[in-house]
This record gives structure tokens, sequence and C-alpha cells, in this order.
């Protein structure tokens, strides 16, 4: 299990072409370690690691907070077809995405954002998802009224309530809710590959897609591409290793109830 | 249904705010009611009526009838092409996943010291995101040089090209999907730790060997949750694009999927008629014959669920 991230970052240590001596050598000899600063400002990666900072975190704000406003507004707040509204919601989770693709496409082309951020990070600014809206629904659902019934008699508006109360109280369903949203636009593939079009728009995931293929920069590039996948896989395991017990309750939680 | 006795009791209590209250609660769940509009109902919609179209982006759509799915449903032999090779993957590595994970979910639930390190060397495959994933493998996967084919070619046997022979392609893209299995293995495990011991105690009372206990405890108490994989399962594998394209595709995006287009999945398909033909009409058709094949799936593997699935709580949901 362990053994191709051994050979992933044995690899992205050679030299060119040491890739491809047979019997491969797994302690590279000496380590290439200038691969690492050759990949991001020799290569563009620099930039495309940028590039997918400035959308993940765009995505990721609008995602946190829109949810946390409607999934709070769907489990207290009481308004005339709530449970309906929420319904259907929840119901489009099991719509593929192919479906909705080709016109969101037309209509982001009609508002001429295609080959910018706009499309990939304006869309989760709009409830970021049903899934995390039901995630934090859920867990909304588990804070004791009392609280809020003794803020309403002090005379607290439902937008007190929320940040005051609401928010504080959900840090562990919020830390998931952001750990999934950082993963999803940092590994988002199809996304960039539609709307983005030029090569300095693009995100790592486009980037190390294009390098793979091999032919933008006309050589054998494999040990620079086991460098840019080591850099795309790092700071997940990083994220993975500082917040394992949230990660952990967040696939479960999902899995199961979901 | 907790949750709706505790408001129902409350109601006294904030119908005196009510209006007031709507009023926020529509403007808290706002972004939600207008994504729904902008993002799924519109485009639903719209996605519906192109796919009676003939529509190139550049000139209006032409409406054509039923022309659109007649085409697909006679002519396109690349349609059919990229339907079989969706159902040979999603045949292989639906059961295939579904037995693995639970077999590893079974080993990671043993009390052994130091089994949080194993769980997470199998959990970390299933991070890597799919655009490294693909790479990673592509190298893996090398027939001359890569980590898979090498223990084959020291013992001195013609090492397999798992990426330039047709019939090999689908079963190493299986393979690479088996990696990264972490996420049903965790809510396997975390369903095999919600059975509760006294079964098994009862079970062993009663005389029970290990195959029994697992046959008439294990399984119908995860049954549930094998279920809920499955549906997964089915979803995901009938939507595999990423992994495919970034393996198979030469640069500029064009050429064939894979040897022999042995790759081209149905979803890939989907995207070349849309973003590379700019046949968009065509390819809202194609997306919705997979909504409707995925439901018809689904609606199916429900229908069938009583036979196998048990509920600790009665019915279903």
């Amino acid at each position: 299990m362990f053994l191709p991230f051994l050979w992933l970052i044995s690899t992205s240590l050679k030299g060119p072409f040491e890739a491809y001596i047979f019997p491969p050598e797994w302690i590279p000899n000496p380590p290439h370690w200038e691969n690492y600063p050759e990949v991001l400002t020799k290569l563009p990666f620099g930039l495309y690691v940028r590039n997918t900072l400035t959308i993940t975190l765009a995505a990721l704000v609008g995602q946190v907070v829109t949810a946390s406003m409607c999934a709070y507004a769907f489990a207290r707040l009481r308004f005339p077809g709530r449970d309906a509204i929420f319904g259907i919601k929840l119901a489009t989770m099991m719509l593929p995405s192919a479906v909705t693709l080709i016109p969101v496409y037309i209509l982001f082309k009609e508002l001429r954002w295609i080959n910018t951020f706009l499309p990939l990070t304006v869309p989760f600014w709009f409830g970021g998802g049903a899934f995390y809206i039901f995630l934090l629904r859920q867990f909304f659902l588990t804070i004791p009224m009392e609280l809020e019934e003794a803020a309403i008699i002090d005379g607290a508006s439902p937008f007190t309530i929320f940040t005051r109360i609401m928010v504080p109280l959900s840090r562990p369903a919020i830390t998931v809710v952001t750990i999934f949203g950082f993963l999803q636009h940092w590994n988002d593939f199809l996304g960039p590959l539609i709307y983005l079009n030029t090569a300095d728009k693009r995100t790592i995931a486009i980037g190390l897609a294009v390098m793979t293929a091999g032919l933008e920069w006309g050589r054998d590039m494999t040990h620079l591409v086991m460098a840019v996948s080591v850099i795309m896989i790092m700071p997940i395991i990083v994220i993975f290793f500082f917040a394992q017990r949230a990660f952990i309750q967040g696939v479960v939680l999902t899995g199961i109830k979901g | 249904m907790q949750h709706s006795s505790a408001t129902a009791a409350h109601r006294p209590f904030y119908a005196r705010l009510g209006f007031q209250q709507a009023l926020s609660g529509y403007l808290f769940a706002a972004p939600a009611i207008l994504g729904m509009l902008f993002f799924t109902a519109a485009p639903v919609a719209a996605s519906f009526y192109l796919s009676f179209t003939n529509y190139d982006i550049v000139s209006p759509p032409a409406f054509t009838g039923l022309q659109n799915y007649v085409k697909l449903a006679t002519t396109d032999t690349l349609f059919r092409h990229s339907l079989t090779v969706t159902l040979y993957y999603s045949a292989l590595s639906i059961p295939l996943s579904l037995v693995t994970a639970f077999l590893v979910a079974m080993l990671m639930n043993q009390k052994v010291r130091g089994i949080v390190v194993y769980r997470v060397v199998w959990y970390l495959p299933a991070l890597v995101p799919v655009a490294a994933n693909a790479a990673l493998w592509r190298w893996m996967l090398n027939r001359d040089f890569g980590l898979i084919n090498f223990p084959l070619i020291a013992l001195g046997f013609a090492p397999p090209g798992w990426l330039v022979e047709s019939s090999l392609t689908v079963p190493a893209l299986v393979m690479v999907h088996l990696w990264g299995i972490g996420n049903s293995v965790l809510i396997y495990l975390a369903g095999l730790q919600g059975v509760p011991q006294h079964l098994y105690e009862a079970a062993e009372i009663d005389g029970s060997n290990w195959w029994h206990k697992f046959r008439h405890v294990t399984i119908p108490m995860m049954s549930a949750i094998i279920f809920f994989n499955l549906i997964m399962g089915i979803i995901g594998s009938f939507q595999v694009f990423t992994l495919a394209y970034v393996i198979f595709t030469p640069g500029g995006g064009t050429g064939t999927a894979g040897p022999e287009n042995a790759a081209l999945f149905y979803v890939f398909y989907l995207y070349r008629n849309a973003f590379q033909y700019f046949k968009m009409g065509y390819a809202a058709a194609l997306a919705w014959v997979l909504f409707l094949i995925i439901l018809a799936l689904t609606i199916l593997m429900f229908r069938f669920q009583n036979r196998w699935v048990y509920y600790e709580g009665g019915k279903p949901r």
C-alpha cells in the first residue's frame, strides 16, 4: 500500500533519465533536490500553485459562510416551504453533474467568464453544495434550544444567534466542511479543464496533466512529474495529520448518514 | 425524528416571532434557493431542451426532435463502445472494491497494538488527488520501467503492457481504483465497530464458529452499509473521467482514448462531444441517458434490497 508513495518520492529525486535505469535505484545517489525548485521556478508551477490557492480560498470562504447560513435556516428558522425546499436541495445530490454541465458552461460563456476564476468560485457562494448544507444542518440540530431561547428573550436577532451561538458551538462541523471543501477545490480537475484555457491561468491539477501528457516542454520529465505530484499531495497529507479526527468523522458521518 | 417533536413543543414560543422569523429564514436560505434556481433548475430545463437540438455554441440551437436520441440508439458505435467500456469497468470494480474494502475493514478492526498506523497507511491513498494519482500510476504501470512490472521482469517474464494493450486497460484502471478505496474501508470500519458485541457473545454461547458469526451476525448487521457502498460505487463508476483522461490523453487532448479507445469511458465521450467537437445538443442527450441509466440502476437496487438488506429499526427510511 505504501510502496507507490516511496516510489513516487524516490522518482521525484532522480536526475533526467535516471528513472529509466533497470533495476531501479530506490535511493537516488545523489538525490536531486533541485527538481523541486526547478518545477516551482523554471517551470511555472509556482504560478499554478498560486492560482490553485486563489481559487480554493475564494471558493472555500463562500462555501463555508453560505453553507452555514443556509444550514441554520433549514435547521432552526421557520418559514413556509422550508422542508420542501430542503428536500429538493437534497434530491439534487442524486443528479449527475454532467446533466447541468453544458447549460452552466453556456451561461458562463454568455457572461464572458470563460478563462477567469469566476466560474470556479462564484457558484460556491450559493450555498456551497447540498452535501455541506446537509452536514451542517444535522450538526445544528444537535445544539440545545435553551441557549437560543435565552438569547431570544434578551432580544437577540437571528443574525446574532447565528454568529454568537450557532457558529462558535459548531466548530468541529465547520472544520469538517472546511477540510472537505479545501480538498474539493485543490483536487478539482474537470472545472479548470473546461473553464480555464490559457497557460497562465492553469491550476496544479491541469499543469500536472499537461506535463504528464509530455508534449509542451518537449523532453522527458517523469522525475519532474513526480516532484509536482509530491507538491500536490503534501498539503493534503499534512492537513490529514493535523485534523485526523475531524477528517475521519466527516467521512463516516457523511458515509453512514448521508 | 427527535428534532420534529422538539420543535413542535416549542411552536407557540416561535409563533410569536412568526413574520420576522420567516423573513430572516428566507434571507438566510437565499443563497441555497437562488443557487438551486441558477445552477440546477434552469440548467436542468435547458439541458433537457438542448438534448432535442443541434447546437454548436456559435449558431443558435436548431430543434431536431428525437434525432440525437435516435442516433445514440442506432448509428453511434462510439456511444455503444463507451457504454460497454463503462459497464465492463463497473462490473469489475464494484464487486472487487466491495469485497476488498470489507476484508480490509475486518482486518483493521482487530485489536492489535499499532493498528492505528495500519489504518492510516490504508487510508492515505484515498487522499491522493486524482490528477496526481493518474500521473503516479501512469508511471507505476509503465511496461518497461514501472514498479508493477518490476518483479515480473526480475523473474524473467515478459512484462504486460498495461497501458498499451487494449485488453489490459480497464483491468489496470480497476487496480488504480482499488488502491484508493480508503473511504469505503473507513465507512465499513465505523459500521463494524457499531455491531453490538452481545450478538457475538450470544452466538458464541450457541457454539458458533467464526464463519457462522461472520455469516449470521456480521453480514446481516453490515448489510445496510454494504448497500450504501454499492450505491455509491454505481454512481461513482459510471462517472469515471479524470483518471482515464489524464492517464490516456497525449498532449493536446485529441486522438484515441487509450489503445483502440479502450479507455473511452462514457463521461469521457460526453466531454469530447461537448468540449472538443462542440456538439452541445448531442452531449446533453448523452447526459440525460447517463442520468436515466444511473437512476434505473439505483431504483433496481432499492427494489431488491428487501431481499438482503437488514435495517435495525425495521423498514428503511
